[in-house]
């Protein structure tokens, strides 16, 4: 436990692009000697690059990559003590089991006496004993798994990176092989990597957890930090169930959600504060509706084994809730939600703020290359680049042959009354408020009304807020 | 009921004319090269008289000579330089990629009568004279696209990522091309290389206009043709052709029933 002082390599202002694509963003990140490291998102945020940027295949457009003090960032990736366990696990297909795993050994000349135990003593690591003169394709799934670990893990490296390693496993096998994974990283304490967009295999395996978004880190903790205090909406959302609120801190430990006021234990946000607020389902108590101050009709009631999932209307509002009890869909219940239940968040929902192109004479404003009509154009003269703001209510999402503008849903996050829905267009992520769920790559398409648009003069030196 | 005895024998009967036609005309020849007749169409007695004229022609055996030589050395150059090619059209981008790998195949659609004489022209403008190189650059150009063909899609099938994984594994780019690229892809190559031989072996058109006064075989037994041609050459030529195909079908029959068995024991186990 000692050794976990040290950080054995570091990240620093990291970014990297694809022809002006980016995939991460000024990544900041030390990880340390003999920590079991987590990299956890959606499909595109950033994490696979990141792992790439550590194993040598991609070299980073800018910031340093540290390993014990020295910038590796353009080490080729066979001079790196590094090794990785692929996706589709890469064994190679002309070899022999024992072959895959000494491959790395023979290309380092290690002597063949040497070589024979060594590999011997992986593959019993990796409960394969016996198996080294099969080929690659009369394995399982499972076993071609193992085979990719031992065959990285015999070179002895620094760091073990595993891109997403059980993803093609079914759920029984991948849950068995995340303890021995978990076994085996205790056992030769190595420093593992692991990048995964399952956030049960995260919390169950990982010491730490970095949750990424769009090549952007969002939160570093340990498994509980995460769960228990999730930094903002997209955390608590990936991590885990959760109702999702938008709350007014009243004065420290006091907030009003949903037009109730409740005490709570976080303070320190300033008064009369917009924040955002998540309470886990399991933390919420379903009571009879006489001792409840918030009252609510059940929805929907769903075994899930251990527990019941119950939906409750509460005015506008639904909670899920996570509860033992059984309750009846039509009931009348009361809600209780205990202090230190409610997480208080910064709020990060953000407005619609893009640059845009004004052409006051046609009362028109081109936002992402389309025009979108505007009454308040006063104060413009002839064709000028300006800022225009949305609010994320007034956006309208409708089918895209009715609509100019088109783009792809990115994320959708229930908000209790309503829907957050993030459309990719082609500049711009634009933010609505939907009644709907869209399926994340829908294609929707934007409508504003015409007076909903405001504009704004461009500053020169305008900066955009983080 | 009848049906179902009729039916195999349709089958039978079927496949059996298939075959007659296809292989007939090289039967009668294989038949007719033992005859001890110059009349292909009166049989009278078993000889091997062709069999020796053909091994006491000397201009024979050097145009069998030019042959086996131009086939061996210009399909071991083309496998090379296509496989080099193949592996570097595969690692393009993607829109170059496509555009690059249509241009390579290209060839292989081009008539041999426009390849020959624009070959011959290119020789003459560049004052090559000699009738041997002109015909191994000829037949050096014209098997590689057939050797990137046979390449690509094995490539294809490969994963990009072994090439990853041996260099994460500590090998340089070259040991990684070497010791996973090449053998990963080995069953292309050499379906490449032989048909690149037997293409080679069986040219006739470009290398009439490229050979000037070098022959091969079969512009020999297109010129000797007028006074009859010496049955045996076919029947030599048919030889090696098929006993090459049949190799090849031979492993690649039993590597198939390997593979079937394997998975069978593999679906066993689960």
């Amino acid at each position: 436990m000692e050794a976990k002082k040290t950080p054995l390599i570091r990240l620093i202002d990291v970014s990297k692009d694809y022809d002006g694509d980016v995939a991460l963003e000024k990544v900041s990140l030390y990880i340390r000697d003999g920590e079991f490291l987590t990299l956890l998102g959606p499909s595109g945020c950033g994490k696979t690059t990141m792992l790439r940027l550590i194993a040598g295949f991609i070299m980073p457009s800018s910031g340093r990559i540290e390993m014990d003090g020295q910038d590796i960032a353009k080490i080729p990736p066979h001079r790196r003590a590094v090794n990785t366990v692929f996706q589709k696990y890469a064994l190679f297909p002309h070899l022999n089991v024992f072959d895959n795993i000494a491959f790395g050994l023979k290309i380092k000349k290690v002597p063949k006496a040497e070589i024979v135990p060594r590999v011997e003593r992986m593959l019993q690591l990796v409960n394969l004993e016996g198996y080294g003169k099969r080929y690659v394709d009369q394995l399982s799934g499972g076993q071609q798994q193992r085979v990719a670990i031992a065959r990285a893990l015999v070179n002895e490296p620094k760091i073990l990176l595993l891109d997403e390693p059980l993803g093609a496993l079914d759920l029984k096998l991948r849950q068995e092989m995340q303890h021995e994974l978990k076994r085996m990283q205790k056992q030769l304490g190595i420093t593992f990597i692991y990048v995964t967009h399952d956030q049960e295999e995260a919390l169950t395996m990982s010491d730490i957890i970095v949750v990424m978004k769009d090549g952007v880190i969002q939160q570093i903790g340990t498994p509980t930090d995460i769960y228990n205090e999730p930094k903002n909406v997209f955390v608590a959302d990936f991590i885990g169930e959760s109702n999702i609120v938008a709350a007014l801190m009243l004065d420290d430990y006091r907030l009003r959600m949903n037009g109730t006021s409740y005490r709570c234990v976080d303070k320190g946000f300033g008064k009369n504060t917009e924040v955002d607020v998540v309470v886990r389902p399991e933390d919420i108590d379903i009571v009879p509706s006489e001792r409840a101050r918030v009252m609510g009709v059940v929805q929907s009631a769903l075994f899930m084994g251990v527990h019941y999932e119950v939906l409750v209307q509460c005015g506008d509002y639904e909670w899920t809730v996570h509860t033992t009890d059984k309750v009846q869909p039509g009931a009348q219940v009361g809600i209780h939600i205990p202090p230190e239940a409610i997480h208080v968040m910064k709020k990060t929902r953000n407005n619609n703020i893009f640059d845009c192109e004004v052409y006051p004479d046609d009362n028109e404003v081109y936002i992402d290359e389309v025009a979108f009509d505007c009454v308040s154009v006063e104060g413009f003269e002839g064709k000028e680049a300006a800022i225009v703001q949305i609010n994320p209510a007034d956006v309208q999402l409708v089918s895209p042959q009715d609509a100019k503008l088109t783009g792809a849903c990115k994320a959708c996050l229930f908000l209790g009354t309503h829907y957050e829905v993030t459309v990719s267009c082609a500049e711009n992520d634009w933010i609505a408020y939907a009644p709907d769920l869209y399926e994340d790559g829908e294609e929707v398409g934007i409508l504003v009304d015409a007076d909903k648009l405001h504009l704004s003069h461009a500053e020169k030196d305008a900066e955009e807020e983080p | 009921m009848v049906k179902r005895r009729i039916f195999p024998v349709l089958r039978g009967l079927f496949l059996g004319a298939m075959l007659l036609f296809l292989y007939a005309p090289i039967l009668m020849l294989i038949v007719y090269s033992f005859n001890d007749s110059k009349n292909l169409g009166t049989w009278q007695g078993f000889t091997l008289r062709w069999y020796a004229d053909l091994f006491l022609d000397r201009t024979i055996l050097r145009s069998l000579w030019v042959t086996v030589s131009i086939a061996g050395l210009s399909s071991v150059t083309a496998t090379v330089l296509g496989t080099a090619g193949a592996i570097g059209i595969h690692s393009m981008r993607k829109r170059a990629r496509g555009a690059i790998e249509g241009v390579s195949q290209l060839p292989m659609i081009n008539p041999d009568l426009v390849t020959g004489i624009s070959l011959m022209l290119l020789f003459v403008a560049v004052g090559l004279k000699d009738g041997y190189v002109r015909m191994l650059l000829a037949h050096i150009t014209f098997n590689l696209p057939y050797v990137i063909f046979s390449v690509m899609p094995r490539l294809r099938r490969s994963s990009n990522l072994l090439y990853e994984a041996a260099l994460d594994l500590g090998c340089t780019p070259a040991q990684a091309l070497w010791r996973v690229i090449i053998p990963d892809i080995w069953p292309g190559i050499l379906s490449g290389f032989i048909l690149a031989f037997t293409l080679s072996l069986d040219d006739f058109v470009i290398s009439l206009f490229v050979g000037k006064s070098v022959n091969n075989l079969s512009m020999y037994i297109f010129s000797s043709a007028k006074r009859g041609v010496n049955p045996a050459i076919s029947t030599l030529l048919f030889v090696p052709v098929v006993t090459l195909l049949l190799i090849v079908n031979l492993r690649a029959i039993r590597k198939e029933r390997e593979e079937e068995a394997q998975s069978r024991k593999v679906r066993r186990k689960r």
